[in-house]
């Protein structure tokens, strides 16, 4: 097992986060403070994660126990390098959410929840991501990939395994066209 | 007539930096108030455009402001709501992605009316790209002295931070919002007491949403009387639609309030009709917690006036045969749509995002979503439609806070409309299996 230890730079980041708030209020930092941890330990919030977020908070462990398991976001199970949040929900099913996930479990041989053998993808279906007027639409890490038809999917798949990173929220996002 | 407020500058190359957004007029907002008005008058400016709170309740906010409670030496805060989650809305992803110096000049200028010292942007954490836009934004404002001690020479000093979410719905709820915001659990709060009175770290708080805030630089612009004469009755100025689904055009319009739902739905300027020639069959007007009405009742008031997008106009009528503004989130549905199929799709979403402390919403909804999932799986029965009927009427209105009522009221409406597709799948389960219920991606492509 590693060493769980923020990189130099991500506690400094942490440290300033948590001067954002009045004095004693520090907490407010959490959820934020548990992204940068997701992302830095592999995707997913261990309980061994967790307890480090609270010691470097100074905070009780099921105070971050109980924010981690109460967001989506957080993962509290390993999962794959680039996990694929595909919406499910109204405008982007009514345009063909369902052929986007059906196709994905089929070209990745896996179910929604599930990750890939080779422990690049996990699937998962989410509810409305706030691009309902560019649906069916699916989001990898900090980026929303949009107006989705299979052909689409199947490069993004393509690209995202030749390039064989992991992606997080806190990436920096790809370029968007306005 | 027409004449857009939020998004008049959306189409200038390079309005997203300080430099571009600042030639064009910007921050004139913070300099009109902070130097040449008390904060009263800017409360004052407020109140006089009528304006209404663009998150989905429609409070008037110059009330909301004028209810803050001010103990001396204790902080107040403004929190603007940028959690936009209800299924259907995406208008403020688009203002702060395109313009985001106008959020942020409308927190300045905002905070400014309301005493605040300190602010926080509350983001969904998925729109994690949306919160570095404006946390560049933020930095420039603070490079150019906008943001900082001393803004412009004044006594007035303001930081402002984005806070960043991590996906929950509820999270949009003011008080789950706070709650959040405070490093917790998303639980709404037993309300009174209202945030105006003890609200983020129990102090006198503000929630309000991205539209309203930017809204409010217009209003001190050109004054809150200019401002209210766009618009038709208590619905004053102009509101950012997200139109999504079945339609050839779907995007984000600013519209006048009081256009006709009719033009909306058909015109070229706006969605451009029904995509593929298909038939219209339903519209959800305001975000998936709004009664969905069948295409002749949101065409047309029972009374058969035009239905008009403003507040009252689609409230017309009520629950009965009226609906709500809500969010603005439009979502258009053709023929082809299976409505108990999509009200099984907006049960399952209400489930999902249910906070679980009040039992009603919490077993309510997972209720719900089953049976409308034994009727679409054929094997449903009559006494199912009475069934959801009585549970959600046991839900509405029983709960700390209006995530149920969202979660009742899209089943109420479906069955009060569609109530006949709900029996003819329940009386011939083989008809669902011919249900085309959503596009077909390939087929979508020749479309
Ligand atoms: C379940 C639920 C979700 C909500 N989501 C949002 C949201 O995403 N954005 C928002 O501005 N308001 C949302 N609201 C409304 C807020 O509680 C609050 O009324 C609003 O932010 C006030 O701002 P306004 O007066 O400017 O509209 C939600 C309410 C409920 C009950
Ligand atoms: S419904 Fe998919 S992004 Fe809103």
């Amino acid at each position: 097992m590693k060493d769980i230890r923020f990189s130099e730079e991500s506690m400094a980041l942490v440290q300033r986060m948590m001067k954002r708030y009045p004095e004693g209020k520090h907490k407010s930092a959490l959820i934020p403070i548990l992204h940068i941890a997701q992302a830095e330990f592999d995707g997913w919030l261990s309980p061994e994660v967790m307890n480090y977020v609270a010691s470097v908070m100074n905070i009780q462990s099921i105070e971050v126990y109980e924010v981690a398991s109460f967001y989506s976001m957080f993962n509290l199970k390993p999962v794959g390098k680039c996990l694929i949040e595909v919406c499910r929900t109204s405008s982007c099913w009514l345009l063909g959410a369902e052929d986007v996930i059906r196709h994905l479990e089929k070209k990745l041989n896996i179910k929604v929840g599930e990750t890939s053998s080779d422990g690049m993808f996990t699937l998962k279906s989410v509810e409305c991501l706030g691009s309902c007027g560019t649906a069916p639409m699916l989001q990898v890490g900090a980026d929303y990939y949009e107006n989705l038809n299979l052909e689409k999917v199947d490069a993004l798949v393509s690209r995202l395994k030749s390039e064989g990173k992991r992606k997080t929220y806190t990436d920096l996002p790809e370029p968007r066209t306005l | 007539m027409g004449k857009k407020l939020l998004l008049k500058d959306d189409h200038i190359a390079g309005i997203q930096s300080y430099d571009v957004y600042r030639k064009n007029g910007g921050y004139a907002s913070v300099e009109k108030a902070v130097k040449t008005m008390t904060t009263e008058a800017v409360v004052e400016e407020v109140k006089k455009s009528g304006l209404r709170g663009r998150g989905g309740a429609g409070f008037p906010t110059g009330m909301k402001w004028s209810f803050l409670a001010k103990p001396p030496g204790i902080a107040r805060y403004l929190v603007c709501n940028a959690d936009e989650s209800e299924p259907g809305t995406f208008k403020d992803r688009y203002l702060m992605e395109r313009i985001p110096h106008l959020l942020i000049e409308g927190m300045i200028t905002s905070s400014y009316a309301l005493g605040a010292n300190t602010s926080y942007i509350y983001i969904r954490g998925e729109y994690y790209y949306v919160a570095r836009i404006l946390e560049k934004a933020i930095d420039e404002a603070y490079a150019n002295g906008w943001l900082g001690k001393n803004i412009l020479g004044s006594e007035y000093s303001l930081d402002l931070y984005v806070q960043i979410g991590a996906g929950a719905y509820i999270c949009g709820e003011e008080t789950a919002l706070l709650e959040s915001l405070e490093g917790k659990r998303g639980n709404p709060r037993i309300k009174p007491p209202f945030p105006a009175v003890a609200g983020l770290y129990g102090c006198p708080t503000v929630v309000n949403n991205v539209e309203t805030i930017a809204a409010v630089v217009p209003i001190v612009n050109d004054g809150g009387d200019e401002y209210a004469k766009i618009g038709i009755g208590k619905s004053t100025g102009t509101k950012l639609i997200s139109a999504s689904g079945h339609i050839n055009k779907p995007g984000v319009y600013e519209i006048d309030l009081g256009v006709p739902v009719e033009e909306f739905i058909f015109s070229d300027k706006y969605c451009g009709g029904i995509r593929g020639g298909k038939k219209f069959k339903a519209v959800v007007a305001g975000g998936s917690s709004v009664p969905i009405l069948p295409a002749d009742l949101i065409l047309k008031t029972a009374k058969g006036e035009p239905r008009l997008m403003s507040y009252e106009s689609l409230a017309d009528g009520g629950f009965a045969t009226g609906t709500m503004l809500g969010s603005g989130g439009f979502i258009v549905m053709d023929e082809d749509t299976s409505i108990v199929k999509n009200l099984w799709n907006f049960t399952r979403f209400y489930h999902h995002e249910s906070c679980g402390q009040c039992s009603p919403c919490r077993e309510g909804t997972g209720w719900m979503e089953k049976i409308l999932h034994r009727i679409l799986d054929g094997h449903g029965t009559m006494s199912d439609i009475d069934l959801l009927w009585d549970i959600q009427g046991k839900i509405e209105g029983k709960t700390i806070c209006p995530l149920g009522d969202a979660a009742a009221w899209p089943v109420a409406a479906a069955i009060r409309h569609f109530r006949s597709e709900f029996e003819e799948y329940i009386k011939n389960p083989k008809s669902i299996k011919d249900v085309k219920h959503y596009y077909r991606l390939n087929n979508l492509q020749s479309a």
